[in-house]
């Protein structure tokens, strides 16, 4: 199909305001907690406050004489129908994957883990009552931090025998796509250069804006889940393979849900147990968490500790590089939870020619709570670790940071490229990228400026931050899914139909939680299908409205759900020009389709699309050959990844007296292919850069060496704000490299500017004070880890951090513990 | 998080709120704005049965001028405090400081008394309030005292209020033309201060006031420095050195966001910035 090359693109390219604004920003909508049903129950969940221990018992009698509760249910009131929480990647075949029960009877293995349920007839009577359970624990020793897991001495599932759960591995020698790493490090260690370091990834938290929710409904045919998920989908798969109702009983709806950024793409203790208890007692139940039980208990990300070589000769060209990852798993192996770092195994050559790559990856379980997906899911720790490399490689050499990347990355005239890591990248061109940043940034004169400063001996300092990313987006090819062991595909599904009076409903697999699909999709179509953009209504979220679909995460809606749209679209078209023909009296051949309407040529003689719905729906006459529908179907399975990258720099001013860092500038230039939407694209740009600078800056998730969760609020959870945060230089590039393996050419943008923004502002903080023999200030750079990294008070700039924080909320003495932390 | 279940009082005077008080006693928690209240009670980490909302009495609200001093209603707003003429005029270091309290909308519902009876030692107005020496009128069952800020502060969330007094009023004596800042360290503008540092001088420099927030159980007052700053010229050499007294005999806090000694450094450092901008240097 050329169809966008025949007609002008009237939408794709236009800055449309989001449709789903306005209902999305009053809460005049649907948000899980706003559905109240009839006779329904509200439920309040016991937790444990031990990391790890035995439940001795559990004492429901005063909860149960607490006014107007129904019920107390803890583990041993439920047998099978309780479920379970699945793994669907078990990484590698001899993984050690802990029983996840949504509510254990026997042990807890996290702080926050649910041992009872109480349902009554409010929310606020549960939550009263939730405080009258009483459990006894006999408390077990708990493992807490990576380091601590590594050596086995205390387990966080001792029937496991280790808290080792899988090692995952890569090497382009054994696999034939590149040479031994480990050769190369031996000749640079005689004749070049060996960098290595060990870095954070410090754990963070989601931290959506709406807090999970989910109403379970069993009155009817279908037992109705409502949950505020961005799997409706596979939660529907999950919940018919462990709770053995059938898919066909089952009914998921993720109304319109308040972001998720990957930690709602998990399938939840919470919402397992709102099913058994739904289940249970024959009647609607509500369960919303609290923000407190949110930071607690859903999922954290990241948290990794990478042990990186990387082998250079003295030119600065990389010959090879060797990571060890070591990535705390938490508690139990999430939904997706060993894979998110194994994602990183193919970024961590990122734009480069390297020509040797070996990975490992060794998962760990501790009495944490468990990790999964946090935008960019492996690829943001995969190219902080890289792009600080090249930073310190480039101070080695004694060349600008841009100037060593130039020398080892892949230039635009070689493309398609084959990387180390097996995969090809289609487009792209990095040198345009840079280029254009460069300009924009004004990187010259705050060299400069740098420079006077440092001479000048200022007392703030400037530092320079370049991170030149690449990224695979648009999970994903189902094969290659299926090659990592990954337990579904990657494809997408879309449904087109035109409604009697020449409206269309758009129906799509990939659910929105805050992106815009509503918007950016009704714009494809408009275009695409020649219709009013206010005449495109897109479905979705619902197993019954759209029962095939893999929902949204990995930068995928667009770039996998709009080429199923396309798809979808071109075979309405084709079936509408089918019966055109038939009422014009003319060959298909002497259609032309545009705007909206074919037309013979030559004539004026023409029929529109909304007429043709009309006529197909009265059905009075149409070909023998058709059905009486325009209506089509698609599924796409994408056969590549897709490759978007940018060249990120920032500025950052860092007070050598107080260690206090600031922003100064920051420039993005992200080449993303084609661009459906501009505004929507700064939108996600924006906010993906915040969500990056705050892990660079702001955010740590600590537990204390009891396995408590320190950074339990907001007041010691540091999130940025827009009074944090400075007006961003958000360009692109003019030529754009499209995608060469969708119609649109788009490429993914969900992710970018989380991956792309950690490392340049961290190698920017660390470029202000590498005068004074800095090379490395751990996550969060805060303000003391940078004064004492200045201090030189201890080696290499690496702080600990200490354990506990003011309780601005809690009566009685300072928590002053020394010792604790990870 | 929904609070457990209390019981709602609006007194309109203060003898009604006080009788109140009388009756419940431990079981009451006073609401001043409820901007640290509300999240305690949501928490659940208190559960009074009775709250008693001073909101509705006019008395306790508004700043007026009381010859050598100016006069704050306990139930001010900080937006109020902030911009009221008389404490630009009087006690510019109270409105510096109201200016940096939390978010715009915690100042418009926060209270000048409710922050001072909360004695957090991270709030913003303990330092300044102790460094221009205010009074804090309180009223209890045998009518009002008066207690100086030196004795106000007793503990972390302790102040010398009685469990059947109410804090009314606070009043400020006037430093008429003293030059004042507040220099506020925090990582993300919402944030409690890391340490704070409330600075006001008279002339360059005659006298100074130099009150520390969060560098111990309470509010402290670095009279070493002020001290060595009276007298001294308002130059950097100078202030400095007089600065690098101000940790002495604070016992700050250690967590996440910096160990003790870390915040001494800060306190040293932040004076000389505050009183350096304060005298207009």
């Amino acid at each position: 199909m050329t169809a966008t090359q025949d007609r002008p693109a009237a939408e794709i390219g236009k800055d449309r305001r989001r449709k789903e604004d306005q209902r999305l920003i009053t809460g005049r909508t649907r948000w899980t907690d706003n559905i109240t049903l009839p006779g329904m129950l509200h439920l309040a969940m016991v937790r444990s406050p031990f990391a790890h221990a035995n439940i001795t018992s559990v004492d429901t009698e005063a909860a149960k004489a607490s006014p107007n509760v129904v019920a107390v249910l803890s583990g041993k009131d439920f047998g099978e129908e309780l479920g379970a929480c699945i793994n669907a990647w078990p990484i590698t075949p001899d993984q050690k994957t802990p029983v996840h029960s949504p509510m254990p009877a026997g042990r807890v293995a996290f702080a926050g883990e649910i041992v009872a349920v109480v349902v009554a007839r409010s929310a606020a009577e549960a939550r009263d009552a939730a405080e009258l359970v009483d459990v006894e624990y006999d408390e077990l020793p708990a493992v807490i931090g990576i380091k601590k897991a590594l050596e086995d001495q205390v387990l966080a599932h001792p029937d496991l025998g280790t808290n080792k759960s899988a090692l995952w591995v890569f090497d382009s020698g054994e696999a034939g796509t590149g040479t031994d790493a480990e050769a190369a490090i031996t000749e640079a260690r005689a004749n070049g250069i060996v960098i290595e370091r060990e870095y954070r990834q410090q754990r963070l938290i989601p931290a959506f804006m709406e807090p999970r929710s989910v109403v379970v409904d069993p009155t009817g045919e279908q037992i109705t889940m409502w949950s505020a998920t961005q799997i409706p989908h596979i939660l529907r798969f999950a919940l018919a393979a462990t709770t053995g109702v059938p898919e066909s009983k089952i009914r998921v709806i993720a109304p319109d849900v308040g972001g998720g950024f990957g930690g709602k793409l998990q399938v939840t203790p919470e919402e397992w147990v709102a099913w058994a208890v739904a289940r249970r007692l024959a009647k609607p139940v509500k369960y919303t968490e609290t923000r407190s039980e949110s930071l607690m208990a859903a999922h954290h990300g990241r948290d990794q500790v990478q042990t990186l070589t990387l082998a250079a000769d003295k030119d600065g060209k990389v010959t090879g590089l060797k990571v060890h990852l070591d990535a705390d798993l938490g508690s139990y192996v999430a939904i997706v939870g060993g894979g998110v770092p194994v994602l990183g195994a193919f970024m961590f050559n990122a734009i480069y020619k390297f020509p040797a790559y070996r990975f490992e990856c060794q998962t760990v379980l501790t009495n944490t709570t468990f990790t999964d997906a946090y935008r960019g899911a492996g690829r943001p720790e995969a190219t902080y670790a890289i792009e600080r490399l090249m930073d310190e490689l480039a101070a080695e050499v004694g060349v600008d940071p841009l100037e060593i990347r130039e020398r080892n990355w892949i230039t635009h005239e070689e493309f398609p490229f084959t990387t180390v890591a097996g995969l090809e990248y289609d487009t792209g061109n990095y040198e345009a990228a840079t280029a254009k940043a460069k300009e924009s940034f004004g990187y010259d004169a705050l060299r400069a400026e740098q420079k006077e400063r440092r001479e000048r001996g200022d007392r703030v300092q400037l530092g320079i931050g370049v991170s030149t990313f690449t990224e695979m987006c648009g999970l994903a090819p189902s094969r290659v899914l299926g090659s990592l062991d990954y337990g579904a595909g990657g494809w997408e599904h879309a449904s087109v139909r035109m409604t009697p009076l020449g409206k269309v409903e758009v129906v799509t697999g990939a659910s929105a939680h805050g992106q815009g699909h509503e918007t950016a999709f009704s714009q494809i179509v408009a275009d695409r299908l020649g219709v009013p953009f206010e005449d495109v209504e897109v479905l979705h979220g619902d197993t019954q409205v759209a029962p095939r679909g893999l929902d949204t995460y990995g930068s995928r809606s667009l770039v996998v759900g709009g080429e199923a749209l396309v798809k979808a679209v071109d075979k309405v078209i084709d079936k509408a020009k089918h019966l055109a023909a038939h009422l014009l009296e003319a060959s298909e051949d002497d259609l032309e389709y545009k705007g909206g309407r074919f037309t013979v040529a030559g004539t004026d003689q023409g029929v529109a699309i909304q007429e043709l719905a009309t006529a197909a729906f009265a059905a009075h006459n149409y070909p023998e050959d058709m059905e009486p529908s325009l209506d089509a179907d698609a599924t796409y399975d994408p056969v590549n990844f897709n490759y978007p990258h940018g060249t990120h720099l920032c500025a950052m001013e860092v007070d050598t007296e107080t260690g206090a860092v600031k922003m100064r500038k920051y420039t993005c230039c992200d080449d993303i292919g084609t661009i459906i939407n501009p505004l929507i694209v700064a939108g996600q740009v924006h906010g993906g850069l915040v969500q990056g600078i705050a892990q660079a800056l702001w955010e740590e998730a600590v537990h204390d060496e009891a396995g408590t969760l320190v950074s339990g609020s907001f007041v010691d959870y540091l999130l940025p704000t827009a009074a944090d945060t400075i007006s961003f230089d958000v360009v692109h590039t003019d030529d754009p490299s499209i995608c060469t393996t969708n119609t649109l050419g788009t490429k993914g943008v969900g992710e970018a500017g989380t991956i792309a923004s950690t490392p340049a502002v961290v190698n920017a903080v660390v470029d202000a004070v590498r005068h004074l023999g800095i090379n490395d200030i751990q996550m969060p750079c805060t303000p003391e880890r940078v004064w004492r990294a200045i201090q030189g008070s201890r080696a290499g700039g690496a702080t600990d951090t200490p354990p506990d924080a003011m309780p601005h909320f809690q009566e009685g003495a300072l928590n002053q513990d020394e010792g604790a932390g990870q | 998080m929904i609070p457990v279940k209390f019981d709602y009082l609006a007194p309109t005077s203060v003898e009604e709120a006080l009788s109140a008080l009388g009756e419940h006693g431990d079981d009451a928690k006073i609401l001043a704005g409820g901007q640290s209240l509300l999240p305690v009670l949501r928490m659940r980490l208190n559960a009074p049965e009775v709250v008693i909302d001073l909101g509705g009495i006019a008395s306790l609200r508004g700043i007026r001028d009381d010859g050598d001093a100016i006069v704050i209603g306990a139930m001010t707003t900080h937006h109020d405090v902030r911009d009221h003429a008389l404490v630009k005029e009087h006690a510019l270091l109270i409105s510096k400081a109201a200016a940096e309290v939390a978010d715009s909308q915690i100042r418009h519902r926060g209270t000048f008394g409710g922050a001072l009876a909360h004695a957090d030692p991270a709030g913003d107005l303990g330092a300044p309030a102790l460094a221009l020496g205010a009074q804090f009128v309180i009223a209890g069952p045998g009518g009002t005292r008066t207690v100086e800020a030196s004795d106000f502060f007793v503990d972390l969330f302790e102040t010398a209020i009685g469990e059947d007094e109410i804090l009314t009023e606070v009043r400020v004596p006037k430093h008429t033309g003293w030059g004042a800042h507040y220099e506020k360290f925090v990582r993300v503008a919402h944030q409690w201060p890391i340490v704070a540092v409330a600075a006001t001088v008279k002339g360059s420099i005659d006298e100074a006031r130099v009150g520390l927030t969060n560098m111990g159980s309470t509010p402290l007052r670095a009279t070493a420095t002020e001290q060595a700053l009276a007298g001294a010229s308002a130059t950097e050499d100078g202030v400095r050195a007089a600065a690098e007294l101000a940790a002495e005999g604070t016992n700050p806090p250690s967590d996440l966001n910096g160990a003790a000694d870390y915040r001494q450094h800060l306190a040293r450092v932040l004076t000389g910035r505050a009183v350096l901008k304060a005298a207009g240097a």
